[in-house]
């Protein structure tokens, strides 16, 4: 039986190593188990050359400044990815810390103070306690057939130019199988590249991805085998199973990208508890980590902490509690003292911490980390009574908290003298959390008042991870939807029945909600998402209109006792409340100035129907192209869009000055392509940012670089990105690219007199690579709707003919606009 | 709706720039209507104000009519400038064309009227004729703007400009290697066709659209399609060629003949407007 260390390390990443680093400066017996055979695979498995950002820059890396024992501690700074392993490499040397590589930990047994660790090797390791920093990479899953071990797989492609003239066969057609084979089927490279797809479709991928490689299998550069799946792999070739049969082909290299298995379960095996089952939750933590398993802390990627610094800090804050049994002072302590700076009466953070936590309702079920946490991630004000805090049709997806004090909402945009107010521990704003759209009404402050203000991010976090934040929320945001849709006169009592039977409903885009001829009764809300309403005229399907979140429809079958007259489906994954009928009848009965509203609401929906009906039997076939670009333009992400580019083909001479104004407003890089993207009837949709109303790109930034302006553009920080590429594989239209600040050129005027410098526009990759600085990090660009330049978007500024134009999916997917005629 | 929460809309729409209008129909013809009333004041004026001797440029008329035209000209000529600099600021390309268009074409009205229809072998008659070579050359690009953008909508079907040079790349591929089996004087015309420039053909053969030494069309006429297994097979590959051969000839086609009136239009402003400062010293040095 092997000894019994006072800490075993599980994972070598930023936050196992620190840990270790500092175990072993403390002269606590550790060991440290590495599932590879190499430091801190995470970081290893980075682009060659990437430049590692140390974000946030005002955070102080707790090991670097540790001068007791072992002098220095594990060092970490901005740099090139070999740079950083290097050092570590030297560093884990130095320190002595007891290494185990090739010793991936399968199975964790035991107690605090003697648990047992298994290996997959068949080693096994005592310890009295364990740090659990494995990351959230997991294990990618393994072919499923005879010969899965053999070495020719793979799971991992660096470089695709580490791959000439051979024969390759990529497993599995997510986005990550099929840019890997689109990489490999690259010309030069004389690859004989195949793809095997179990199915008949491309669902797990992106359309675009799904384009590319059907584009690159026609065009004979790759093969796609459909409905076929690896059989055995044996030397130099592989057996396939196809639905004709068993067939081998010549192989040398398999790329299997059937995704990996989070985690979860071997952490969940340990008696770790995770915060819900939702699958982007954490293990539940103590505010020194220790997880729900007496004896197991957790630390890093893991924890909920993707940012190298935060893991190196809580690596060895966790083992300085281990040696000390205290623990130091939060690292983020002078960054919570910021985030505190502003209130009144000049008082610690742990006062604030607390008079949050007692007071607002929504913190009540979390833990003292949990809430240092959300506090980094937000903004605290006090307001003085009347002052403003944000005004009706700004732009804000944040939500607030009140701890102190109260606020008034003018619900009235015409009379602002009508308010309702909203009480010490309650929240607002959470309709522009859940649609994504502008703030339908101005907050003032009703007296002295201490708010919270957590980011998009931030609160979507807590809703995910505290059921009773969740229902909360919830609750408050049907109430106010209902009230703030029907208008004035009502209050909270008045719709209480309503909102209590009121159901959310997911909704998938392109699923049926309410079906034309149907006689059910109820009413619907719009929670976020978008709708488009179709009726069939004759023997076709006619689009009606588009609904953007925030409205609400139904309601003819409810009011007047018919079939429902049109069809609603979703145009994109949406949400939407949906109230028994009866219910909103009674409540019609009661207030007859809601009846008179939701009356006006049916009057302008029927005179849309009544006027598209009428033009059925145009010349033209106007209805026909109506509907199918409608359909065309929600096919490609306008439904879900803020503000998109359109360029009218009918008067686009090819120009591309566009491109050009955009690189220039721009420190010479564009963001937009313009002949790339899908066309109908002459109507084309480059690839540009359309500003989703829940941008895809936001979900998982490491450094909460991406966030939504003033202006209603998605903005990305270009300060704070630390390059990962996570956005860029996360948007499902491809607007992203990634590259380092491009050096500046030579002025206009000397270009047009002495042709120095590439012009106007973007420059070429040759002459950016040429002047440029080689050390520049590459990071995420992408159209920020010329945020902060006067005049607005430069692309529709710069068009000589006037066909590009910015649209919004609400005011451009109507009859007028897209049968408009612009030709003279 | 009438129940969207945040109605910013106006602001907005003005930020986004949204009107869906041409050029040329820019604010409902604005310009056109600001020209035309130009065109009709300075006529008026021609044809009321008594000019002594007789009209023509000398006259204080005169001046004033060919101050309105320089500075017009001067102005005209910037467009090359606004063009290239992004500048902030409420301003639109489109509006500025639009513009360009009609006060450039009220130029023939000013100008003609300035010269006082006095015509001669002199550096005040090659500006006039100067002026109007370029807005001739500026009315063949209104019709080429107007015309011709659909056409090449149509023709690039969704695809970008690489992507056809990369469909004709993959289909050389496959050309190489399918020709393998063939005879030595077939393959070479495969080689022949394989190994010519896709842009060979000059200026003439872009704006023509005729190629009548293209080589793909020679080895598609005589290797048969009715031939050995390998021949159909070529034969069918060089069908596929010529017809991506074709778009991308089609696409340098109309984007040329959307551009080659620039050729002259810009060059002939230069001149123009030397000529003009010739035009301008002369008349005062002589004065
Ligand atoms: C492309 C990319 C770029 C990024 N760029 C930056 C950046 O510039 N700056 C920044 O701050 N952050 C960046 N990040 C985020 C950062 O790399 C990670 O969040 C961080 O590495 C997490 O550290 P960790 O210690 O928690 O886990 P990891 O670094 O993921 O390390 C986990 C380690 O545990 C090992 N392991 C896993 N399972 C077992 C097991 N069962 N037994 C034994 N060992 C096991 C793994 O092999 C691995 O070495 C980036 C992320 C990506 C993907
Ligand atoms: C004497 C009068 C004129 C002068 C000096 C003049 C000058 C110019 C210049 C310098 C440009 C910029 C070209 C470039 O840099 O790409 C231009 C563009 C143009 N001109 Fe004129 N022009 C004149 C009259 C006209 C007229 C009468 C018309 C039309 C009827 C016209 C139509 C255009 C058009 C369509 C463009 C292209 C705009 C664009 O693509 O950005 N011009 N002109
Ligand atoms: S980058 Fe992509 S996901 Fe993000 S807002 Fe733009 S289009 Fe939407
Ligand atoms: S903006 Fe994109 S690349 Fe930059 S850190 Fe965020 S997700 Fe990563
Ligand atoms: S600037 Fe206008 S005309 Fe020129 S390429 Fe762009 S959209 Fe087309």
């Amino acid at each position: 039986m092997s000894d019994l260390y006072e800490v075993a390390i599980i994972g070598s990443g930023p936050a196992g190593m620190s840990a270790a680093g500092q175990a072993a400066k403390r002269g606590l017996s550790h060991v440290l188990l590495e599932k590879t055979d190499h430091l801190s695979d995470t970081i290893y498995k980075y682009q060659k050359g990437k430049h590692v950002m140390a974000t946030p820059s005002n955070l102080q890396l707790r090991a670097g400044g540790y001068e007791e024992g072992a002098g220095g501690g594990m060092e970490f700074d901005e740099g090139k990815r070999e740079f950083i392993l290097d050092t570590w490499d030297r560093q884990v040397a130095e320190m002595g810390v007891n290494v185990e590589y090739n010793a991936e930990v399968v199975e964790v047994s035991g107690e605090k103070g003697d648990f047992t660790l298994k290996t997959k090797a068949g080693a096994t390791f005592r310890a009295k306690t364990i740090i659990l920093g494995i990351g959230t990479q997991g294990n990618p899953n393994k072919l499923r057939c005879p010969g899965a071990d053999h070495p020719m797989i793979t799971s991992q492609l660096d470089d695709p130019a580490d791959f000439h003239d051979t024969h390759i066969t990529v497993v599995g057609t997510g986005d990550a199988g099929i840019e890997n084979a689109l990489g490999l089927s690259e010309e030069a490279l004389g690859n004989t590249v195949t793809i095997l797809n179990r199915g008949t479709d491309f669902a797990k991928a992106k359309q675009r991805n799904a384009d590319l490689l059907q584009a690159a299998h026609d065009d004979g550069k790759l093969q796609i085998r459909f409905k076929t799946s690896p059989a055995e792999v044996r030397d130099g070739e592989m057996v396939l199973e196809t639905e004709t049969g068993q067939e081998t082909i010549p192989c040398n290299t398999i790329i299997a990208r059937i995704g990996s298995q989070p985690p979860r379960k071997f952490i969940e095996a340990m008696g770790v508890e995770f915060t819900s089952e939702d699958r982007s939750a954490f293990p539940i933590l103590s505010p020194v980590f220790e997880s729900t398993k007496p004896g197991i802390f957790v630390i890093g990627a893991l924890a909920g902490y993707p940012l190298i610094k935060h893991c190196m800090n809580q690596g060895y804050d966790v083992v300085e509690y281990l040696a000390t049994g205290e623990s130091p002072k939060p690292a983020d302590e002078p960054l919570l003292e910021e985030v505190f700076a502003g209130l009144p009466g000049n008082k610690p953070v742990d006062h604030w911490l607390e008079v949050y936590q007692k007071n607002v309702d929504i913190f009540k079920g979390l833990s003292t980390l949990q809430m240092r946490e959300l506090m980094l991630d937000s903004t605290c004000t006090a307001f003085a009574p009347g002052e403003v805090i944000f005004r009706r049709n700004e732009q804000g997806s944040s939500l607030f908290a009140i701890a102190q004090g109260s606020v008034a909402v003018e619900v009235d945009p015409n009379d602002p003298s009508i308010t309702v107010p909203i009480g010490q521990g309650s929240i607002f704003g959470e309709v522009g959390l859940i649609s994504g759209r502008r703030r339908g009404s101005t907050i003032r402050a009703a007296e002295e008042t201490v708010v919270v203000e957590l980011s998009r991010k931030a609160a979507l976090k807590l809703i995910g991870s505290s059921p009773e934040a969740n229902e909360t929320v919830k609750r408050i945001s049907i109430e106010r939807q209902i009230l703030q849709m029907f208008g004035s006169g009502l209050t909270p009592d008045d719709i209480a029945p309503l909102v209590a039977s009121a159901q959310t409903e997911e909704v998938r885009a392109g699923q049926v909600v309410i079906q034309e001829g149907d006689d059910d009764k109820d009413l619907f809300i719009l929670r976020f998402g978008s709708m488009l309403v179709e009726k069939a005229i004759g023997d076709r399907q006619i689009f009606l209109s588009y609904l953007p979140a925030g409205t609400f429809f139904g309601e003819m079958a409810v009011i007047d006792g018919s079939k429902r007259t049109a069809t609603v489906k979703a145009s994109v994954k949406s949400e939407v409340i949906r109230l028994p009928g009866d219910g909103f009848l009674e409540l019609l009965d009661k207030k007859p100035q809601l009846r008179e509203r939701a009356l006006e609401v049916m009057a302008d929906r029927r005179r849309t129907t009544d006027f598209i009906e009428s033009q059925k039997d145009s010349v033209d076939n106007a209805l026909e192209l109506y509907t199918e670009t409608a359909k065309f333009l929600s096919e490609q992400g306008i439904g879900e869009a803020t503000d998109a580019l359109l360029i009218d083909e009918k008067l686009c001479i090819g120009c591309d000055n566009c491109e050009r104004a955009c690189a220039d407003a721009h420190e010479g890089l564009s963001r937009l392509d313009r002949e790339a993207g899908k066309s109908f009837a002459h109507l084309h949709v480059p690839t540009s940012c359309r500003h989703c109303e829940h941008p895809h790109c936001m979900a998982d930034c490491p450094p909460n670089a991406i966030q939504r302006g003033p202006d209603g553009e998605v903005s990305i920080n270009a300060e704070t990105c630390i390059g990962c590429g996570n956005c860029k594989s996360n948007c499902p239209y491809g607007v992203i690219r990634m590259d380092p600040v491009p050096p500046k050129k030579p002025s206009l005027l000397s270009w047009l007199f002495f042709g120095s410098g590439p012009g106007p526009g973007e420059a070429s990759y040759s002459w950016r690579k040429s002047h440029g600085d080689p050390d520049l990090a590459k990071k995420a660009i992408k159209c920020d709707m010329c945020a902060g330049i006067d005049g607005g978007p430069a692309c529709v500024r710069a068009c000589p003919t006037g066909a590009a134009i910015r649209v919004a999916p609400d005011k451009f997917l109507t009859f007028a606009k897209i049968t408009e005629d612009v030709e003279d | 709706m009438a129940s969207v929460a945040g109605n910013r809309f106006k602001q907005d729409e003005r930020r986004r720039n949204a009107d869906h209008v041409s050029f040329l129909k820019h604010r409902r013809f604005r310009w056109l209507w600001i020209a035309l009333m130009l065109c009709i004041v300075t006529g008026l004026g021609y044809a009321m104000i008594d000019q002594e001797p007789r009209p023509n440029g000398g006259s204080w008329y005169g001046y004033t009519l060919g101050t309105i035209g320089l500075l017009l000209i001067v102005w005209l000529s910037l467009l090359g400038v606004r063009k290239r600099k992004i500048t902030t600021g409420q301003w639109s390309l489109k509006a500025w064309t639009s513009a360009h268009v009609y006060l450039g074409l009220a130029l023939i009205v000013v100008g003609t009227l300035h010269t006082g229809f006095q015509i001669g072998w002199n550096v005040h008659t090659l500006a006039y004729f100067l002026m109007l070579l370029v807005i001739i050359s500026g009315i063949y690009g209104v019709i080429a703007y107007a015309t011709l953008p659909s056409t090449l909508s149509s023709n690039r079907k969704e695809m970008t400009r690489a992507e056809m040079l990369d469909a004709l790349t993959a289909l050389d591929r496959q050309l190489e290697s399918a020709a393998q089996p063939l005879g030595r004087e077939q393959t070479d015309l495969v080689i022949a066709a394989l190994e010519q420039d896709v842009f060979y053909g000059g200026a003439w053969g872009r704006l023509t659209g005729t190629y009548p030494g293209c080589k793909t069309n020679r080895a598609l006429a005589r290797i048969s399609e009715s031939g050995s297994e390998a021949e159909e097979r070529v034969h069918a590959l060089l069908v596929k060629r010529a017809d991506q051969l074709g778009q991308i000839r089609r696409h340098l086609r109309i984007r040329a003949l959307l551009e080659v009136w620039l050729f002259i239009h810009i060059p002939a402003t230069i001149a123009l407007l030397a000529a003009l400062l010739a035009h301008v010293v002369s008349v005062f040095y002589y004065w």
